[in-house]
């Protein structure tokens, strides 16, 4: 075993920011959808449109953090290993097999977490930004030429991804457990540091 | 590495100084919203106020103008006026242009005089009260005359034979009287009590003993100034046969409101008469005649410049809530008077269920509705439901109203309830499964640009019709001229009066009447409330609130997709309850001596 420090700084800010807005704006903009009454309509949409700017700020930052560091090509996907990982899930965790792919500084994510997070970075967070926007900006639909468009697919959609993101979010809660201890991942987040097995292999 | 180089608190720092700067703008933004200087409004000394609030502050109530004569030196006014005309004739040696201005205007002819060009060509006809238009109050004024036409501006108008090119019929005291005596005979053809009539007075409402005195017409016309609100009160105050009845948001608390009644017009506020904003011109006052909309475009207005100061945006600009854009942004769809007028006859009740099916039932005695003096019936008008400070309902209004007119054809098989979804209960008691006429309509939508979610007072009731030719008839209500004995109020017989009624008006009638539930909107606004009264966004943002029965449009809170927050819960729940199964497996599998 090999002490690495495996999540830096900005890493581990951007992720527990991302966290904490997405818990915000879940909230916030679940009180509007469901009426709730947690905040109350006009206060749930002024603190939504505070976060939801906050967001897109972070979101800025954790772009520019991945392409200058080279971090991006954690999330490029592994086909080959990606059927290994899940037969680890649906058997292998119950069996006490060791993890089918190594997580090492240069490749700290398994080919599904890659898979995951690929597709909440490309897809589902793109589209709630950009319906987000789009709906925050409804009134200058005419000036960008879209003022024939409904409101209603802009907001379904957006309220859908807001869904799929939530259940996103608890099946990656859960799924944090499976490291090599149940909070490793989680002390990971936080401190940085990891226990990792060493990357010669070791018989 | 270049990473190694910058510091490592240097991410986080950089988006809290990010954060810390967004905030910090909005604030600022918001503190120091910088004052358009296009727009010298209201709001915009609010916004001068360090503390906000109140938009009144630094507002000087206005103060009538001293005039330059002064109408008691005049040898012309001082004479023993023996009836009405007679005093207009005496204003008719210096103001010579005046009844000739009258005249052209809607307040003389009853008739929509923008429109009538116009609407001769669409519908081949004139309108206005005098031609055509029909309601469900008293339904209409043919054979009806002296009762109507006590809010005439003129004088004696009790049949067809009126003299409309007569200038010494205009009356000038019942809008220019300052005194606050004049008061027209509530069945006297416009004209007043005068002495030489009733030197006693005048009795009204007949057998209650109460006298209309003779008027000091000497005195007031002594005593004229520029239309006040008790002015116009005379007659918009007891639209439809009696104070509030027709519009809901008009009587006579309106001559001396309180700011919480209207904060323009408050006596302690702005002070604002009717014609701050129904600008007149030579006698013509601006405001929406039938299906002529009382204004076309919805800018900032310089008075002196533009004559028609009736839309909130000419004073307010389109930007009237400097703190929250996202208040500006409903302007393109909700009318200002959607939010500022929250509830409709605040502090007098109006009428909102008419039945006149239930008329003639000497027996049943009237049961009082309110402390103020309504009715729930009248032996000569049917049933009644009154309403005091209630929710309107909202409708899109573009500012025109489409009209059945006196002898269109009507669908009388249609149940009501497929037609118009609108809620019922709250107001009336129209049964969706019988047809109902739309008298008036706002025959608009989402989609047209010009529509915006208005409050309105929709009323409701049952009156007679044709079944036969299948048009609204005009029953002879009123007691006058040679068939006075025909009237429904002296005969209690709807089929003599119809007769009278259609007969007088030229229009055909079978000889058969049935009776049908007819709708009329009356879109509000008056009473706009001051700021803080204005609705939350919650009150429309919930499902089933205010806005419940306008549909075409998404509205966030309110609306939802059942299937996409099916599916989004479904997939919230498999991901937590496959969660929770996958790790009580973990659990139960652990391989023994395994450290995880």
């Amino acid at each position: 075993m090999k002490r690495v420090k495996i999540y830096k700084r900005f890493e581990r800010f951007w992720h527990w920011m991302q966290a904490l807005l997405v818990i915000l704006l879940a909230l916030t903009g679940f009180d509007i959808h469901f009426d709730w009454g947690l905040f109350g309509f006009e206060k749930a949409v002024m603190l939504h449109k505070v976060f939801a700017w906050a967001f897109v700020i972070l979101i800025a930052f954790a772009i520019f953090w991945h392409f200058t560091t080279g971090e991006w090509k954690q999330y490029i996907p592994m086909p080959s290993k990606t059927f290994a990982m899940v037969r680890f899930y649906l058997v292998g965790i119950f069996r006490g097999q060791p993890h089918p792919v190594k997580k090492t500084e240069l490749s700290k994510l398994n080919p599904l977490q890659r898979l995951a997070y690929l597709g909440l970075k490309i897809l589902v967070i793109p589209v709630l930004v950009t319906t987000g926007l789009l709906y925050y900006f409804y009134n200058d639909w005419e000036a960008l030429g879209i003022e024939s468009w409904p409101l209603a697919p802009i907001a379904l959609i957006h309220t859908f991804a807001a869904f799929a993101m939530i259940a996103f979010m608890f099946a990656h809660i859960y799924l944090s457990t499976t490291g090599h201890t149940p909070l490793s991942n989680f002390k990971a987040m936080i401190t940085g540091w990891e226990d990792l097995e060493h990357e010669a292999p070791t018989g | 590495m270049t990473a190694r180089r910058i510091p490592r608190f240097a991410w986080p720092a950089a988006f809290l100084l990010a954060l810390a700067g967004l905030v910090t703008t909005l604030v600022i933004k918001a503190r120091t919203a910088a004052p358009d200087p296009a727009a010298p409004t209201v709001t915009l000394i609010a916004q001068d106020q360090p503390t906000g609030g109140d938009p009144l502050r630094g507002l000087r109530p206005i103060i009538p103008a001293k005039p330059t004569a002064d109408h008691t030196m005049f040898e012309a006014l001082k004479q023993d006026f023996p009836d009405g005309p007679a005093v207009t004739a005496a204003c008719l040696t210096c103001h010579t242009e005046a009844s000739r201005q009258i005249m052209k205007t809607a307040h003389w002819t009853w008739i929509c005089p923008r429109a009538k060009k116009k609407l001769e060509e669409e519908h081949h006809i004139a309108i206005g009260k005098a031609e055509h238009i029909i309601n469900n109050f008293c339904v209409a004024l043919p054979s009806n005359e002296p009762r109507c036409t006590s809010c005439h501006a003129g004088y004696g108008w009790k049949d067809k034979t009126f003299d409309f090119s007569d200038e010494t019929l205009v009356d000038c005291l019942v809008c220019h009287d300052q005194t606050g005596q004049y008061k027209k005979f509530p069945t006297g053809a416009g004209h007043p009590v005068y002495k030489k009539d009733f030197p006693d007075g005048r009795e009204w409402p007949k057998g209650s003993g109460k006298k209309w005195p003779p008027l000091d017409l000497s005195h007031i016309a002594q005593h004229v100034g520029p239309p006040t609100r008790t002015n116009c009160g005379t007659c918009h105050f007891f639209g439809g046969g009696g104070e509030g009845v027709k519009h809901g948001d008009m009587d006579v608390k309106l001559a001396n409101p309180h700011r919480s009644l209207d904060v323009h017009m408050a006596a302690d506020g702005m002070n604002f008469t009717c014609t701050q904003c129904h600008t007149t011109k030579e006698h013509f006052i601006a405001g929406r005649c039938f299906e002529v909309p009382a204004y076309e475009d919805r800018q900032f207005a310089l008075r002196g410049v533009e004559t028609n100061l009736l839309a909130c945006e000419a004073c307010h600009t389109t930007d009237p809530h400097p703190n929250y854009p996202k208040m500006n942004d409903h302007a393109d769809k909700v009318s200002c008077q959607a939010c500022h007028i929250p509830t409709m006859a605040r502090e007098k009740a109006t009428k909102t269920w008419w039945d006149w099916s239930k008329a003639g039932d000497k027996k049943r005695k009237p049961q009082p509705v309110f402390d103020t003096g309504e009715k729930d019936y009248d032996v000569k008008k049917g049933e009644f439901i009154w309403v005091r400070n209630v929710v309107p309902e909202y409708v899109w209004y573009n500012g025109a109203i489409k009209h059945t007119f006196m002898g269109d054809k009507i669908d009388d098989h249609t149940a009501h309830g497929d037609v118009c979804a609108q809620a019922h209960g709250d107001y009336d008691i129209m049964d969706p499964a019988k047809p109902a006429v739309l008298i008036n309509r706002v025959q608009t939508g989402y989609d047209d640009p010009k529509a915006r979610i208005w409050p309105a007072k929709i009323m409701r009731g049952i009156q007679p019709y044709d079944p036969v030719n299948k048009t609204l008839v005009i029953p002879k209500l009123f007691p006058s001229g040679p068939d006075a004995a025909e009237a429904y109020w002296k005969s209690y017989d709807w089929d003599r009066s119809i007769k009278a009624g259609m007969a007088y008006a030229d229009l055909p009638y079978s000889g058969e009447y049935d009776w049908i539930q007819t709708e009329m909107i009356w879109p509000l606004k008056h009473t706009v409330a001051p700021m803080d009264a204005a609705l939350a966004c919650s009150e429309c943002h919930q499902p089933d609130a205010r806005l419940a029965t306008l549909t075409g449009f998404y509205m966030p809170g309110r609306d939802s997709n059942a299937i996409v927050d099916t599916i989004g819960i479904a997939l919230i729940i498999a991901a937590i309850a496959l969660s929770l199964l996958h790790g009580l497996a973990r659990i139960v599998f652990r391989p023994k001596g395994n450290a995880a």
